[in-house]
Formats: C-alpha cells, sequence, structure tokens
C-alpha cells in the first residue's frame, strides 16, 4: 500500500515527511509494546501505536519501519519529532483507535507480518 | 531473496543503467531551426550553410512533415532547379524519436538507420520539440558520466574492504559506549549511533538490522534495571560480538528471565513501551550465539554474537 493511501484511509496529518508519498509500505503492526514490535516486525512495515515517547521512533529506526503512526489522536514527544526529522522517517498522527486504524488498514489491503 | 538483500542477482553497470534512464528530450537539442515546404531549395541551401548544418525538418503548423538534407540539395542543383520548393525535394517518410523514449532507443536507431539526425517529436501533441544528433548524446552522456562518477566514487567507499583487507591473525574494531541508568529519555541513543556506525562500516543490512534490536534491547534493560553499564561491540570480519556489562542488581532467576512474557517491569516501564518480557528473547532471536551470566548483587554480563 502507497504511504498516500495509508494517509487518507486513516485521515491521519503527517508531523513529520522524510519520504516520498509514493512510497510503497509493505506490511503494518499495532502495539503499545516496543519488544513485540522488534520480535516479529520485518522491514519496511508501518507501526501504528500509542506511545509517543522518542523509543517508538528509537524502535523504527533499529528495525528499519519507515512509517510511525500515532493512534487516539496522541502526538509525538518533541524529541520524538527531532529524532524522525533527522533520520528521514515518516510520523504521522491519526485520530482513529489503534483497533480501527487496524482494521481500516486491513481492510484496504495492507497485511500483516504472518501473512507476507 | 531475503529481507535486507539490496537487490537481485543481475545488475546492470552504471552507465547502461544511465542509458536506459536518460531520456530523450534531456539530450536533444531544443532550438530547431527548420524551413517551410513552400520554401525555395535555395533558401535550404543558405539556411544550412549559414548554420553548418547537414540537413533539418521542414515544419507546417508546427507539424514536421518531411526532412530535407544536404544530398537532396545536391541532386536539386544537379538538375539546376534550386527554385523549386523544398516539399518537391524532402524525405516524407522521416524516422523520428519520441521525447520521453529511452536515449538507447535513439543510439539504436542511429545504428540502424544510419543517420545523421533525428526530430523528436511530442508524443501527445506530435509536434516537433526538438533534434537530436549523434554529438547531442555525447555530449549529455558525458555530463551524466561526471556526475555519476561523483556518486560512485562516494558509494564505493566502503570501509569494508580495507578492513577484511588487513593482513593480521586476527582483526577486531571495537567500539564502546557508556549507558546511562534511569535515563529513559535516551535510551535507544547508544544503538542508534552504533547501527550508523555499522552502516559506515558497510557491512550487511539484515545483520546490521538484528544486531541494532538487540543492543536496543540490551540497553533498554540498562536503562530500566541497573544504574548504567557498558555496551561494546567488536566488529571482526565475518561476525559482531557484543558485550553489555553492568554492575547491579543481577537477575535471580536466568532460565526464568528468558522465557518470552516473563517480566518484573514495574508498571512505569510498560508505559514507556517495555517490559512485556520480550527484550532477552528478543536478543536471543536476532542472534547466532548468546551467552548471560548473572549474580545477584554483583551484575550482569550478555554477551551475543551475529554472523555477517
Amino acid at each position: 500500500m502507497k504511504l498516500r493511501e495509508i494517509i487518507e484511509t486513516l485521515q491521519a496529518t503527517v508531523v513529520v515527511n522524510g519520504h516520498d508519498q509514493e512510497m510503497e509500505v509493505k506490511r503494518g503492526c499495532g502495539s503499545d509494546l516496543m519488544s513485540d514490535v522488534l520480535h516479529r516486525l520485518k522491514p519496511n512495515a508501518l507501526l501504528l501505536t500509542g506511545l509517543t515517547t522518542p523509543q517508538s521512533v528509537y524502535t523504527a529506526e533499529m528495525a528499519d519501519l519507515s512509517v510511525v503512526c500515532y493512534v487516539r489522536g496522541k502526538t509525538p514527544d518533541a524529541e520524538a519529532v527531532r529524532l524522525a526529522e533527522e533520520r528521514g522517517l515518516v510520523l504521522l498522527c491519526t485520530t482513529l483507535p489503534l483497533f480501527e486504524s487496524c482494521g481500516r488498514l486491513y481492510a484496504k489491503g495492507l497485511r500483516g507480518d504472518s501473512e507476507i | 531473496m531475503k529481507d535486507g538483500d539490496v537487490k537481485g542477482t543481475i545488475q546492470a553497470t552504471p552507465t547502461q543503467e544511465m542509458i536506459y534512464e536518460v531520456r530523450v528530450h534531456q539530450a536533444m537539442t531544443k532550438q530547431v531551426i527548420t524551413v517551410a515546404p513552400e520554401d525555395t531549395m535555395e533558401d535550404v541551401g543558405r539556411v544550412l550553410e549559414e548554420n553548418r548544418h547537414t540537413g533539418m525538418p521542414v515544419v507546417k503548423w508546427q507539424k514536421m512533415v518531411g526532412i530535407v538534407s544536404v544530398r537532396d540539395l545536391m541532386r536539386c542543383y544537379r538538375e539546376g532547379r534550386s527554385l523549386q520548393p523544398v516539399e518537391q525535394w524532402m524525405s516524407r517518410d522521416v524516422a523520428t524519436l519520441y521525447a520521453d523514449e529511452p536515449l538507447v532507443h535513439a543510439v539504436q536507431k542511429f545504428e540502424r538507420r544510419g543517420f545523421g539526425r533525428f526530430p523528436v517529436i511530442d508524443r501527445k501533441t506530435r509536434t516537433l520539440v526538438g533534434i537530436l544528433t549523434k554529438v547531442d548524446i555525447i555530449r549529455c552522456l558525458l555530463q551524466h558520466l561526471e556526475i555519476d562518477y561523483h556518486d560512485l566514487e562516494k558509494r564505493q567507499y566502503v570501509p569494508r574492504k580495507w578492513f577484511l583487507e588487513l593482513d593480521s591473525d586476527r582483526t577486531t574494531l571495537s567500539l564502546w559506549f557508556h549507558v546511562d541508568g534511569a535515563n529513559f529519555e535516551k535510551a535507544g541513543e547508544v544503538s542508534s549511533k552504533l547501527k550508523r556506525n555499522l552502516q559506515t562500516l558497510g557491512l550487511p543490512p539484515d545483520a546490521i538490522r538484528r544486531i541494532a534490536i538487540a543492543c536496543f534491547e540490551a540497553e533498554v534493560n540498562l536503562v530500566i534495571y541497573t544504574n548504567g553499564g557498558e555496551l561494546a561491540a567488536h566488529v571482526e570480519p565475518g561476525r559482531v560480538t557484543v558485550n553489555v556489562v553492568d554492575h547491579g542488581p543481577g537477575i535471580p532467576d536466568v532460565e526464568r528471565a528468558m522465557q518470552p512474557g516473563y517480566s518484573t517491569a514495574p508498571d512505569w516501564v510498560r508505559e514507556l513501551g517495555f517490559g512485556a518480557g520480550m527484550g532477552l528473547p528478543n536478543i536471543k532471536n536476532c542472534s547466532n550465539e548468546m551467552k548471560l551470566e548473572s549474580k545477584v548483587g554483583e551484575g550482569t554480563n550478555l554477551q551475543f554474537s551475529v554472523l555477517t
């Protein structure tokens, strides 16, 4: 799924714009626990999370994830934004809760880690 | 193909890639000198001489209707009909190029047809937008080569190469970091630095990712559970070994700590996105070898290696 479609589907606002919106995102996951994300998630994925600390960005960096979207109307810490800008990542915000965000993206064809 | 592999096995050279990527419109001359079909051949002779050209397109209402060359001019002069209009002498069957075609098509056409120039047409409007000669192609490729050469210079600077070529019985490059305890804001900074260093060293992306994830988990553990420690990565040809050492409080039951989901983390740690009991299992998962020694009251010594 293209980043542009993700933004449209989640009606998300772009906080840090580190990539072309035509970028292809291969898979997605949703979790507030970073170790769970690090355990399974393959590269080039979207992370949906309510965790707004710098560790959300560090997790994306370590695991080569390209996009982090904060759910439930949360906004990332200033330090998280600074780190993401420095590393060329994409940070998005949506008012949708985690479950609905995942559901909408899945319905539009974005798959999870066990499937691809 | 595994995740992390950059490309498949078939790779074009940068020059081949370039000739496919560059489009005709990037190489063509945009200012085209043309004649109208009703101009005389004498006019053609004069224009060609003034511009030192050997041929030019014949254009009516912005559309190209033919091409006229020195050869046509010679034929016409030989027959003494230089006052006749161009349309009687021009070639109507003209080979053209589209502006958005790859330059490689143009090169092939020059080879096949033996022409000196190709008019360039816009695919949608069918109007004449430029002209391409062999000189244009050479000039454009040279410009691109110069740019590419600079890119290549940067890309080929892979320190790993000299690192692997060092002649010794054992070569190790060690990177040492101090991790502050309880400074949660910074948890991840050391792993981030290490990851970038490993990228500078040109290690394979998949190995770097595994090392980075394992280090991040170890770093977070130091921040959460200890009052700080040292993280050292030893890079050798074919392997990276990481040692993480702290001086307390130690893990009472190492075996249980290794079980996925087992955690002694307080709630505030979970609120920060950790303490799911996946830290040590993740480190094991990412590494090819892992050793964990711990004594309560003395500290913990974690070692893991990843084959590169």
